[in-house]
């Protein structure tokens, strides 16, 4: 009786497939060492370290962009196309936290503790977001989206003599420990459903087999309680606001978008491989109607953005308000997720490349005002364009892409999702979405207010405050693509639709 | 008596139930992550049954084996965070640690 397979790793899958990825094992192990060398005192050498490492494994993983891929590890992980789009999200994300971080105050300001290993969990965090891109077997998704969780709360809790940062830490592992329990048990349930820890052998044996339609909802529900964590979407969202205002602000950024966009790319290849891929279309909509997914998802998406939404109306903390703000872009995100159908998926991917470029400008320049304020909170920043109107200017188009206003790449990116599910004849959730859009313009136009419109009170400090260059630098890179999205989408997009395709195709 | 697969899922499922009463009854943070382990390892014992019972094979042990090792990971960043809790808080209750929303 053969009990055990034993896949010989085959290791030169390890230097085709997956070079970006041992680049980060490396960078990650030479920053803690350089660290550790320097005793602390230098925070500039594990800096350069992870600034180095991660612009080398972006090249290398921008070069492998449409390269065929394959599994690695005995098919413990796949790099196709979703996988191969992703990984240059995160690298990108972690270089642009890195080199924002190295101008704040929360974390290299001078009292501060342990300033380098913030660089070091900055590139583990990107690799272990890059790993849950590429999962397709439970044993995967649960160690990163573990890896993913444990580095973020410490992350989380940076500033360890501030109250804030270690109450945000405390309510990141708590909330996070539970969830990914509770989806632990749901990946149990659908295992011994399916006897398989492979995404496609689930598949098949959730289509083959005679499954309990009501088990299979409770698996799912569980499964989902565990993304939703992750993604911050409702009524697992209790953590973000908190945790987003608690965090130093850098950190908060890389919350916003990192784990955020890596629960995505899991939750797309999770579900689309176990519940509606595959050529037998009839089999696999009768599992999705069996459960009512669309309806399930379209309840959620609704919730999400309509709470986010309005909660974030009530704000006057800048930092807390864009939390609020994140909740309903993932309300708008989930939109794609409905009917699980190639369109939807695609418009995902899209929105999550522009709202990477938007969201991390806004958190950034929160942490740019902080160096000088000290404040997030909405009356300190008024007169702020006239004391820094570069960068408020570069603010106003980020805070115009969120709103999704024609010129910017937020409007395009709305409108790929909005049409994808227009065609299945959801018109209540497009309704809801359209109405959540108008709401989010008074909020997002309350900061440009303040910070352009309001006259100062009489004896308020008007100097002129500047920025580090490298502020500017990182700020106006990511202007660039949320204004020119919103133009020239075309080849953006035909890069996210080829890496649905060849997710669904099967390579 | 003859074990088999209702009776581990019986003892799962009680296992699962009492660890998110303990999570959702307990006050301090330590009970709270104690609740999560009872959770972690209910699951632990479905994968070992289905393994056993279902696959046949040893993919179920195998993951069991890495829920073991990450709860314990877990534990040890969880249990800082309440150590750094209990410095600035003086208290491991979690919810009078209220300093955020103001």
């Amino acid at each position: 009786m053969e009990l055990l397979h034993v896949n010989i790793p085959n290791w030169s899958d390890l230097a085709t497939h997956w070079r970006p990825e041992v680049m980060l094992v490396g960078t990650f192990l030479l920053a803690l060492l350089g660290d550790l060398v320097v005793r602390g005192r230098r925070p500039a050498v594990p800096f350069t370290v992870a600034l180095v490492g991660l612009t080398m494994a972006g090249i290398c993983a921008v070069r492998k962009l449409g390269v065929e891929g394959g599994t690695v590890m005995g098919d413990l992980v796949v790099v196709d196309g979703l996988a191969a789009f992703f990984r240059i999200l995160f690298i990108f994300t972690g270089l642009a936290t890195v080199l924002f971080a190295w101008t704040s105050e929360e974390i290299m300001g001078k009292k501060r503790e342990n300033k380098g290993e913030f660089f070091a969990l900055t590139v583990l965090l990107t690799l272990a977001a890059c790993v849950m891109a590429e999962a397709r077997d439970l044993l995967m998704l649960f160690l990163s989206m573990e890896a993913v969780g444990i580095v973020s709360y410490v992350m989380a809790g940076y500033m360890r003599g501030s109250l804030r940062s270690t109450e945000a830490s405390l309510k990141y592992v708590i909330f996070g420990a539970v969830s990914s329990a509770i989806m632990l048990y749901g990946l149990s349930l659908l295992y011994g459903m399916t006897g398989s820890m492979q995404f496609e052998g689930i598949r098949a044996g959730l289509q083959t087999g005679d499954v309990n339609a009501f088990g299979l909802l409770v698996a799912v529900v569980l499964v989902m309680a565990g993304m939703s964590y992750k993604i911050a979407a409702v009524p697992f969202h209790y953590w973000a606001p908190d945790v987003y205002e608690g965090a130093p602000t850098p950190v908060s950024a890389l919350f916003s978008v990192g784990p955020k966009a890596a629960g995505f790319a899991l939750m797309i290849r999770f579900f689309y491989t176990t519940l509606a891929a595959g050529p037998d279309a009839n089999a696999s909509a009768g599992l999705i109607a069996q459960i009512n997914w669309p309806l399930l998802m379209a309840v959620i998406s609704a919730a999400t953005m309509t709470y986010g939404n309005l909660v974030a109306l009530r704000q006057a903390n800048v930092k807390r308000m864009l939390a609020y703000s994140s909740i309903a872009h993932v309300g708008y995100l989930l939109m794609g997720f409905v009917l699980l159908t190639d369109a939807g998926l695609q418009a995902i991917l899209f929105y999550l490349l522009v709202y990477t470029f938007m969201n991390l400008g806004a958190f950034f320049f929160v942490v740019a005002v902080n160096n000088h304020l000290k404040s997030e909170h909405l009356d300190d920043w008024v007169g702020l364009g006239f004391r820094m109107p570069w960068a408020a200017s570069l603010m106003i188009i980020f805070l115009g892409s969120l709103t999704g206003i024609p010129p910017f790449a937020g409007f395009a990116a709305k409108l790929y999702l909005f049409t994808a599910v227009m065609d299945r004849q959801w018109f209540w959730l497009v309704i809801v979405a359209g109405l959540n859009s108008v709401i989010s313009l008074y909020y997002y136009f309350k900061v440009a207010k303040a910070m352009f419109l309001m006259s100062p009170p009489e004896g308020a400090d008007m100097s002129p405050l500047k920025l580090h260059w490298l502020q500017y630098t990182v700020l106006g890179v990511l202007a660039i693509p949320t204004l020119a999205l919103g133009l020239f989408f075309g080849r953006f997009k035909g890069l996210a639709d080829r890496a649905i395709e060849m997710m669904t195709t099967g390579l | 008596m003859n074990v088999g697969l209702p009776h581990f899922l019986t003892v799962s499922a009680a296992l699962f139930s009492l660890g998110l009463f303990a999570v959702m009854s307990r006050r301090n943070a330590v009970g709270i992550l104690m609740g999560v382990e009872l959770m972690l390892n209910a699951a632990s014992i479905n994968f070992v049954a289905f393994s056993r019972y279902v696959q046949h094979g040893i993919d179920g042990q195998i993951m069991s084996a890495f829920i073991i090792v990450l709860a314990a990971a877990e534990a040890a960043v969880a249990l800082a965070i309440v150590l750094a809790m209990f410095r600035n808080f003086g208290t491991v209750n979690a919810d009078t640690v209220q300093s955020l929303k103001q």
